[in-house]
């Protein structure tokens, strides 16, 4: 059982999940600054108001209407954007231990990681029956 | 004050808040959460969406940082996932039934309960300890580097660790929290693993506890861009240089640092729970 026999060692999936994760955070924090930049431009005077809260407006709070946000450069909506990105990255880190398990047929781990993957899916999809 | 100073500010206490959530093993969103509703006046529901964010990227930003040095156990974490993501489900949802003064007392009280516990000195958790046989039909058993080379070591009280993770996973989804005071707790008191696998495996658990509330909170419209923005950038950047400490840094002192973190954090808790002003 050496790394050539097994290349899916524990060793080498744990630094894959450690670039995977790298470039999730930094691909979300640069849509998430350039985002920023954006709102800061066309608002940064304005006095904040978030001592009151009235929830976010519904075009904020559901990917297509994020997605409307972002087509139309709105900076809020670029935010949005990469604050999606930054959630979908631990969920692609659990999807690609599926497969690493898979690869090490370690068939208990799969099932243990799918279930995870289920609870993940259903609470991003609003945590709704 | 005009947003953009609002933003800067935001984002300093963002650093700071990641840099010694990730030392501590406990996660940026338990102190962001009272310096933007205590300090800069935020509304808790805001605070607590932008902080459940900061979480995810203080626990993504930290491990991958912590992956490469061998602290972390990926199949002890990926077990103990099933109960977290669980639980945070059902507190994300259970969130909008429960008043948050009371939800906040009953948090500090846990802390304080945890702070304690941390604080006692540790039993004797003797290398010699056999391998616990439902640990090894897990897959549990496993070693982390340290100077004289690997260290092997074989968890127990696997059940009770799963369930203390559950409520773990509840208080994540209530407060917007990682809950790594009490994931450090489950697997360090609890399951007897090392204090540094602890930290960086609770770490690498928490951006898939707060993922699993992070759904919920985001379509109800508590996470709002502007706030959650510089919040999550300044916890980046504070994650990174808090885990690039880690490796180098004394266990002994890192657990005088997380007793005392969240002792003034559950008193914190407590008096604006009484209070009514959370």
């Amino acid at each position: 059982m050496t790394n050539q026999a097994r290349p899916w060692t524990d060793q080498r999936v744990e630094e894959w999940i450690g670039d995977l994760l790298r470039a999730g955070v930094t691909l979300a924090a640069a849509v998430v600054l350039f985002g920023l930049c954006v709102h800061l431009a066309r608002h940064g005077q304005v006095a904040p108001e978030y001592h009151v809260f009235r929830g976010e407006p519904l075009d904020l709070r559901t990917l297509s209407g994020i997605m409307r946000e972002v087509l139309a450069f709105r900076g809020r909506g670029l935010i949005q954007l990469g604050l999606i990105l930054l959630i979908a990255t631990p969920v692609a880190r659990v999807a690609f231990s599926v497969v690493a398990f898979a690869m090490q047929r370690d068939r208990l781990y799969v099932v243990v990681t799918l279930l995870v993957l289920a609870v993940l899916s259903y609470s991003l999809a609003g945590g709704r029956p | 004050m005009n947003i953009i100073e609002f933003t800067a500010l935001v984002c300093a206490c963002s650093i700071l808040a990641g840099f010694v959530g990730s030392l501590t093993g406990l996660g940026g969103g338990i102190i962001i959460t009272p310096v933007l509703t205590l300090v800069l006046g935020v509304d808790i529901r805001y605070a607590i969406g932008a902080s459940l964010v900061s979480v995810i990227a203080t626990s993504s930003g930290a491990a991958a940082a912590y992956v490469r040095e061998g602290f972390s156990n990926i199949r002890i974490g990926m077990f103990l996932e099933i109960a977290t993501t669980f639980g945070a489900l059902a507190g994300a949802l259970l969130a909008a039934r429960v008043s948050t003064g009371s939800i906040s007392i009953i948090f500090g009280l846990a802390l304080l309960y945890s702070a304690y516990v941390s604080s006692r000195s540790r039993r004797g958790r003797g290398d010699e300890r056999r391998p616990n046989p439902l640990a090894t039909r897990l897959k549990m058993n496993g070693s982390y580097p340290t100077p004289a080379g690997p260290k092997g070591y074989c968890p127990h009280a696997v059940p009770a660790g799963f369930s203390m993770m559950f409520g773990a996973g509840v208080l994540s989804g209530l407060l917007g929290i990682g809950s790594g005071a009490l994931k450090v707790i489950a697997m360090d008191q609890i399951m007897g693993l090392p204090f540094k696998v602890s930290t960086t495996t609770s770490n690498f658990m928490i951006g898939v506890t707060a993922a699993a509330s992070a759904g919920v909170y985001l379509s109800r419209g508590y996470i709002d861009p502007g706030l959650a923005a510089p919040v999550m950038l300044g916890v980046v950047a504070g994650s990174i240089a808090g885990a690039r400490l880690l490796a180098e840094a004394k266990t002994k002192w890192l657990r005088l640092v997380f007793g005392v973190v969240i002792a003034v954090m559950a008193f914190e808790m407590i008096y604006h729970g009484v209070t009514g002003r959370l």
